[in-house]
């Protein structure tokens, strides 16, 4: 074994990982807001021009991983506020299509902003080299990548699972009417959820930036590939989104080795399966 | 207390109440009676604010609430204890009142003085409670938020008859301690028995108000709007 066999299931995991983010976001805000976010990707791609931003002015990358979440939850909160709840009384089909709307108007100013030119940046330099591997090794900042995504999901679902906070969007998943009958401010609630859901998505573009760069479309190839792990993990099951997403890493990292052309049929397969045999999703609770 | 003047509500294009007036006095007992579809329920979702009426004032403690948002509505200290009893299926039992406890009215040991059969199932989420645990847990849930005036739309529907008996007791322990009450039920020996008034609607209007007693006195209205000893 030449190693290269592993290096293309932890490249796996390391896409897994940044679908995990992605979709553990787009669950809450769909499980919970119940509109489809279509603009969940372009939060990711702003992600990651932000982060270019950061560290194009300080040249330290950990700042802005650091920055980068906050900025884009920001931003989240700002369109929560002044659209999505606007147009949440006028119908689920407003909101689809503002949020298809927001795509493009990202794009088109990232174009504007940062240039259509692809951008990258460098691994941090603590993080150059690798873990050898047979003849081929594998960055050390992909394990860092694994490692930090793991920690701030596990953080996230801490969160959720075992404080009243967690509680009260567990609870406006699954009736957020209810939870307004008890005197909580739902509209409130769900800008919170919207900011850190998509938060989450500015981080995995943040941390994706140093392997993949930064483009202008980078959202919009993400965001099919998330629907379909959320509803394979189960709507609005932060677990499922989890698992599901690394799921899909390794089923397009080991599809890669066993029939190139098939990786993304084979996502899409999957989830038309798991829709067939247990519409739910497999975390899925409704 | 509570007072609804000329309340009509629609869902949609239907009518669903069509000029109802009612009142909760401070501290009363009072029960809505009418058949399936008469709108009752709708009454007690107008006054909680997850339908907003289309005409007509809804009055709690001298301002009006009519329209106003769930949450502000339940702040001002109106529960609403709903049909469906809806409990939130992955929050445990301690989970439901730590979301909902609103100053110290309520502690846990209250809450579980009220209901014992719920203390030995704090941890127990609640789609693993069967529905008489989910109905004391939903009207301990509305406690919590520390009401005057507390909403129960069909406490005893589809409930063993001992469980039924535990929710008739706690109301009346609710009763004794001053809470106002507004009981929708079918079961209107049961509510006729903690009421001090009622009402009876028929198809979106009240076509009875006095006290408890004058109803038990008509079989008449009874018969034609109950289905009582037909």
């Amino acid at each position: 074994m030449s190693g290269l066999v592993e290096i293309q299931l932890l490249n796996g995991i390391v896409q897994g990982m940044i679908y995990a983010l992605v979709a553990a976001g787009l669950t809450l805000i769909f499980g919970m807001l119940d509109i489809p976010n279509f603009a969940h990707g372009a939060f990711y791609a702003l992600g990651a021009y932000v982060a270019f931003t950061v560290v194009a002015a300080t040249g330290n990358f950990w700042l802005a991983i650091a920055v980068v979440p906050l900025v884009v939850a920001g931003l989240g909160l700002v369109v929560d506020a002044f659209a999505m709840r606007r147009l949440a009384r006028a119908g689920h089909v407003y909101q689809i299509l503002f949020t298809l709307g927001l795509v493009l108007i990202a794009q088109e100013a990232i174009v504007l902003i940062w240039g259509a030119n692809p951008t990258s940046v460098d691994v941090p330099r603590a993080l150059d080299g690798g873990v050898p591997l047979g003849v081929v090794s594998f960055p050390y900042y992909r394990l860092f990548l694994v490692a930090a995504s793991a920690l701030v999901i596990g953080a996230v679902w801490l969160a959720l699972e075992r404080t009243k906070y967690g509680a009260i969007i567990r609870a406006g998943i699954d009736d957020p009417e209810m939870v307004a009958c008890i005197g909580i401010d739902v509209q409130l609630l769900f800008t919170i959820v919207f900011g850190i859901g998509v938060g989450l998505a500015g981080l995995a573009g943040a941390l994706i930036l140093p392997i993949r760069g930064g483009q202008p479309a980078m959202g919009n190839e993400l965001m099919a590939t998330s629907f379909a792990v959320v509803v394979i993990g189960g709507l609005g099951s932060y677990l499922g989104a989890v698992v599901g997403g690394i799921f899909v890493g390794l089923t397009q990292a080991i599809m890669t080795i066993l029939y190139p052309a098939a990786s993304e049929v084979a996502i899409f397969a999957a989830m038309a399966l798991v829709i067939l045999i247990r519409p739910q999703g497999l975390f899925g609770k409704r | 207390m509570l007072e609804l003047s000329g309340v009509d509500t629609y869902y949609g294009a239907s009518w669903i109440l069509k000029g109802v007036s009612l009142r909760v006095p401070d501290g009363g007992v009072v029960a809505l009676l009418g058949r399936n579809g008469a709108g009752k329920s709708t009454t007690l979702k107008t006054i909680v604010g997850l339908v907003a009426p289309r005409a007509g004032s809804v009055c709690f403690d001298g301002s009006e609430i009519g329209g106003a948002a769930p949450h502000v509505v339940n702040r001002r200290g109106i529960a609403y204890v709903p049909e469906e009893r809806r409990i939130f299926k992955d929050l445990t039992v301690d989970e439901h009142l730590a979301i909902a406890t609103r100053g110290n009215a309520w502690p846990r040991k209250r809450v579980f003085g009220l209901f014992p059969a719920l203390a030995p199932l704090r941890d127990r989420r609640g789609r693993y409670l069967s529905g008489g645990e989910q109905q004391m847990l939903a009207i301990a849930r509305a406690l919590v938020t520390g009401p005057r005036l507390l909403l129960l739309d069909e406490p005893s529907q589809g409930l063993a008859p001992v469980i039924v008996d535990a929710v008739i007791s706690s109301i009346e322990a609710m009763r004794d301690e001053g809470l106002a009450i507004l009981l929708v039920e079918q079961n209107v020996e049961l509510a006729l028995g903690v009421a001090d008034r009622a009402a009876v609607i028929d198809q979106g209007t009240i076509v009875f108000d006095g006290t408890a007693a004058e109803l038990r006195a008509r079989g008449d209205l009874q018969a034609t709007y109950l289905g009582v000893g037909t």
